[in-house]
């Protein structure tokens, strides 16, 4: 058994502005550990550029916004576990791992849960039709393609319009393969407005929406969907199925927090976000266990993992030294025209300002949100439109939850 | 000269192969995909029938009731995880009681032991989330589960250890009888020749049979979808959840599986082509809808995988066993639709007595060994365990597939033994990695490269499943 103040699991961007974070908190003996040989997690295979705009102020691409922390990792001289996969998280925060060494059992104050997702799979999404090679999940064609240097396909139809389908549209262009179509199943595309130009209309790209892939078919190889337009229960429309002959059907149908490791620990998830439900310093409600990034919610951009990632390592030090008693919280909910809000509970009343993130549940036009306790109205916005894809913050001063002990919901109302 | 050629590398040819190795016997065994277990084997519900279910006095009755403990008994020789879980054949009206109660008298005549009838509130005693609608229920407590790929590939390796050889990618297309024997010719040219021929070829028997004019039955290729959940739901029900069976089959299933997922299907209908195995999606609707019948708690927003596979069925109902009354030296084993996995040893023991009775000469091999080292030994390891295993084995620390947590050794060990891994899904197969929630996501390129390296091959030629199953469309 060897101890560590903090634990990080997993080296990706969360994991890396959490251990940074946490360092300088004040707490010297932090450790990530990761699965791979190499940090970053899936940043290394994006390189493409539009990372960084919000948190660093210029546009990288994801191996250089990952190295900004790379380094920021290394300048603190923190301990990373290279190809180390943890197997287990115990109530008293003993995390088990293991690697080529053997098997490692590490004692900690603190741990932070900073594992991202996974992408939903073809069998996860159940399509009907035959099972041949040339099915692959994007980011799985992503890194065959920009980290292994292979080429996977060269006539493909992309289901689902989420950002990692776009950019894997351009990609797949621009290594010289023909994309048919790209078909999404809501009314609407999941991705940022920008990437839908950049990666769809720039190429010529036809988004199909209302739109899945209804079959695969080819018993070695893919030969060819069918897709077809669906109804508003997103049930294939017979009349409407045509053929597409392609060698390659590309799956970017939603992300999926891996949360495995939490839910064998005991730790309680939400139903919505399948990650942790965590308090505004992303503490679990197991005491001392953090979560941040991907793995807590799926976030449409980097920098606010990281944002994320530095409230919770610098909460996990804060924890580590002592400061951060338990404290009574109240919970938040999900209004009208809100599928969720996180911190799912808050301190009342709590040291600093508190952001709540949230997610709409359709596209709107112009939105007022207002966040209330009761009757108590205690921040409210306007902004010009709102999309699932695109996640919103509003930032309720800490002063305003004052005497607050009732639910805290944030709704939304559309204005002219 | 082979002393025996097997067609067909499934459970049954498989455990043919293993049986015919106990003696001294030259065997080969020819399989047209790219792996063994490519056709019913690999996608059936896995159980092990108790044997109320065949009409008595048919072989599947015989061969079923006998079956179930010799296949515990080779399972656990195999080191193949097999669990006696029991099942709960339920009804859900008046009629279907009365079905109840015949299942339970057939059972008794056809020799099994451990029947039981139980109300609807007995059944929901023993399975907690069974629907209020079963109003009575079979109880078979002799039944179980086993996962049938990771049978035949024991098996296949069991024999091969043994001395026999297996050739993949070996399509009979004819069939030559000389005077010493048979020439079995394959659709690339190759050949080989055998005293005695055993056609273990599933949906095809029909096909080889005709190679040699003797085709006197006929195939029904009957598919059958399901769907897969992942381990999450796994413990939804224990036993083996079955509604009372039709003509088409027993109906729609809700099973754990040993691997520790949640298992609904199949669905049962004929289609024109043994190669017709893709899931519909009235198939798979059906599916759930009917498992929801009996155990109405079922996640399927958890499904992990849905896949059909395709039954070599027969109208007269029963399996054929019996050497070949045209031709000579030529033993036919077809028509194994269910209870054929639970069969397979007793299938396997009855066609050798076939071939000795047709003058065979079988004297013992003393060198047999019946067992098969686990190939899951590592992760049945505890930590201090695996702790010394690693270090002087490094490539066991190494986690390849992060959902069912598979070591690099264990990937490396699937390309090397017996019967030896030749692309992405029979290392998925042996080792269960992609076998998880992600479905091979993650780790499909680390096992695309180490299967090229294992093989010395070029990564872009690694396919999926064999033939034109390509991963990869070249090098950037």
């Amino acid at each position: 058994m060897i101890k560590h103040d903090i634990v990080i699991i997993g080296g990706g961007p969360a994991g890396m502005a959490a251990a940074a974070a946490a360092y300088d908190s004040g707490v010297k003996d932090v450790v990530i550990i990761d699965r791979e040989e190499k940090l970053g997690g899936i940043l290394k295979q994006c390189i493409h550029n539009g990372f960084g705009l919000h948190k660093l102020g210029k546009e990288l691409t994801g191996p250089e916004y990952a190295a900004v922390y790379e380094k920021a990792v290394a300048d603190r001289g923190i301990k990373v576990f290279y190809e180390t996969m943890v197997t287990d998280i115990s109530e008293g925060r003993t995390v088990t791992a293991q690697n080529s060494g053997g098997i490692l059992k590490i004692e900690a104050k603190a741990v932070v849960l900073a594992m991202g997702c996974r992408e939903r799979s073809r069998g996860a999404l159940n399509i009907p039709g035959t099972r041949p090679a040339g099915v692959y999940s994007a980011g799985t064609a992503q890194k065959l393609i920009n980290c292994m240097g292979y080429s996977v396909g060269k006539r493909v139809v992309i289901l689902g319009s989420g950002d990692i389908g776009l950019i894997m549209a351009r990609r797949m262009s621009l290594q010289g393969a023909k994309v048919e179509a790209v078909c999404e199943i809501m009314p609407y595309s999941g991705g940022l407005t920008r990437n839908i130009v950049q990666c769809l209309n720039d190429f010529g790209i036809p988004l199909y929406l209302s739109t899945t892939v209804a079959e695969i078919h080819g018993r070695e190889r893919v030969e060819g969907v069918t897709v077809a337009q669906v109804d508003q229960n997103r049930r294939v429309i017979e009349e409407t199925k045509r053929y597409i002959p392609c060698d390659t059907l590309l799956l970017s149908c939603g992300l999926i927090p891996e949360n495995e490791l939490t839910s064998t620990a005991g730790i309680p998830l939400s139903a919505v976000t399948s990650g942790a439900l965590v308090d505004e310093h992303r503490q679990t409600e197991h005491e001392g266990i953090f979560a941040c990034g991907n793995v807590l919610q799926v976030h449409d951009l980097v920098d606010y993992v990281s944002d994320e990632a530095e409230i919770a390592g610098k909460s996990a030090a804060e924890y580590v030294k002592g400061n951060l008693h338990s404290a009574v919280t109240v919970k938040t909910a999900a209004g009208n025209g809100v599928r969720y809000v996180l911190p799912q509970r808050v301190t009342v009343p709590p040291k600093e300002d508190i952001s709540l993130f949230l997610r709409v549940t359709q596209p709107f036009g112009k939105v007022r949100y207002t966040v209330k306790s009761g009757d108590e109205v205690l921040a409210a916005a306007v902004r010009l439109k709102a999309a699932p894809g695109e996640m919103e913050k509003i930032t309720v001063k800490a002063e305003r939850f004052k005497n607050i002990n009732e639910e805290i919901t944030v709704s939304l109302e559309e204005v002219q | 000269m082979y002393d025996v050629a097997i067609i067909g590398a499934g459970v049954i040819g498989g455990m043919v192969a293993r049986e015919l190795t106990k003696y001294r016997l030259s065997v080969c065994l020819l399989e047209k995909e790219n792996d063994v277990a490519c056709g019913a084997s690999k996608a059936n519900s896995g159980i092990v029938h108790g044997g109320y279910d065949p009409a008595p006095d048919t072989l599947k009755a015989k061969l079923n009731v006998i079956g179930v403990e010799k296949l515990f008994a080779a399972a656990n020789k195999l080191n193949v995880p097999i669990k006696r879980n029991g099942s709960l054949v339920c009804a859900f009206s008046a009629d279907e009681d009365k079905t109840v109660k015949e299942l339970y008298e057939r059972g008794i005549k056809n020799g099994v032991k451990g029947l039981k009838i139980l109300s609807g509130n007995e059944a929901r005693l023993e399975e907690s989330n069974l629907s209020e609608n079963v109003t009575s229920a079979l109880l078979v407590t002799n039944a179980g589960i086993v996962c049938p790929y990771e049978l035949t590939i024991a098996a296949v390796g069991n024999a091969m250890d043994n001395g026999a050889a297996l050739r993949t990618n070996y399509e009979v297309t004819a069939i030559v009888k000389a005077e010493d024997g048979f020439r079995i010719c394959s659709a690339d040219g190759r050949q080989i020749t055998a005293k005695y021929l055993i056609n273990c070829a599933g949906c095809y028997a029909d096909k080889i049979a005709e190679l040699l004019g003797d085709k006197f039955f006929e195939i029904i290729p009957r598919a059958g979808e399901y769907m897969l959940l992942d381990k999450a739901e796994g413990k939804t029900v224990s036993h083996t959840v079955f509604q009372v069976p039709t003509k088409e089959g027993k109906g729609i299933l809700v099973t754990p599986t040993v691997d520790g997922n949640l298992l609904t299907g199949p669905t049962a209908l004929e289609v024109d082509s043994p190669e017709n195995n893709e899931t519909t999606l009235t198939g798979l609707d059906t599916v759930a809808a009917l498992a929801k019948k009996s155990v109405p708690t079922v996640n399927f927003r958890n499904v992990i995988t849905s896949f059909s596979g395709v039954r070599s069925s027969e109208k007269k109902g029963d399996f054929i066993i019996r050497a070949s009354e045209k031709v000579e030296n030529l033993i036919h084993v077809a028509a194994i639709d269910s209870p054929g996995l639970t069969s397979s040893v007793a299938i396997a023991e009855y066609t050798v007595d076939i071939l000795k009775s047709i003058g065979a000469e079988l004297r013992e091999n003393p060198d047999f060994n019946g067992e098969r080292e686990n190939p899951h030994f590592f992760r049945t390891m505890s930590d201090e365990e695996k702790n010394e295993y690693i270090k002087a084995h490094p490539e066991y620390g190494r986690i390849v597939c992060r959902c069912e947590i598979v070591s690099e050794g264990e990937i490396r060990d699937a390309v090397k033994r017996n019967p030896p891994a030749h692309d992405i899904d029979g290392i998925k197969r042996r080792t269960r990695s992609g076998m998880g929630r992600c479905q091979g996501g993650f780790c499909s390129p680390f096992v695309a490269e180490l299967l090229a390296e294992e093989n010395n091959w070029p990564l872009e030629t690694v396919t999926k499943k064999g033939k034109e199953s390509y991963m990869f469309t070249g090098k950037l």
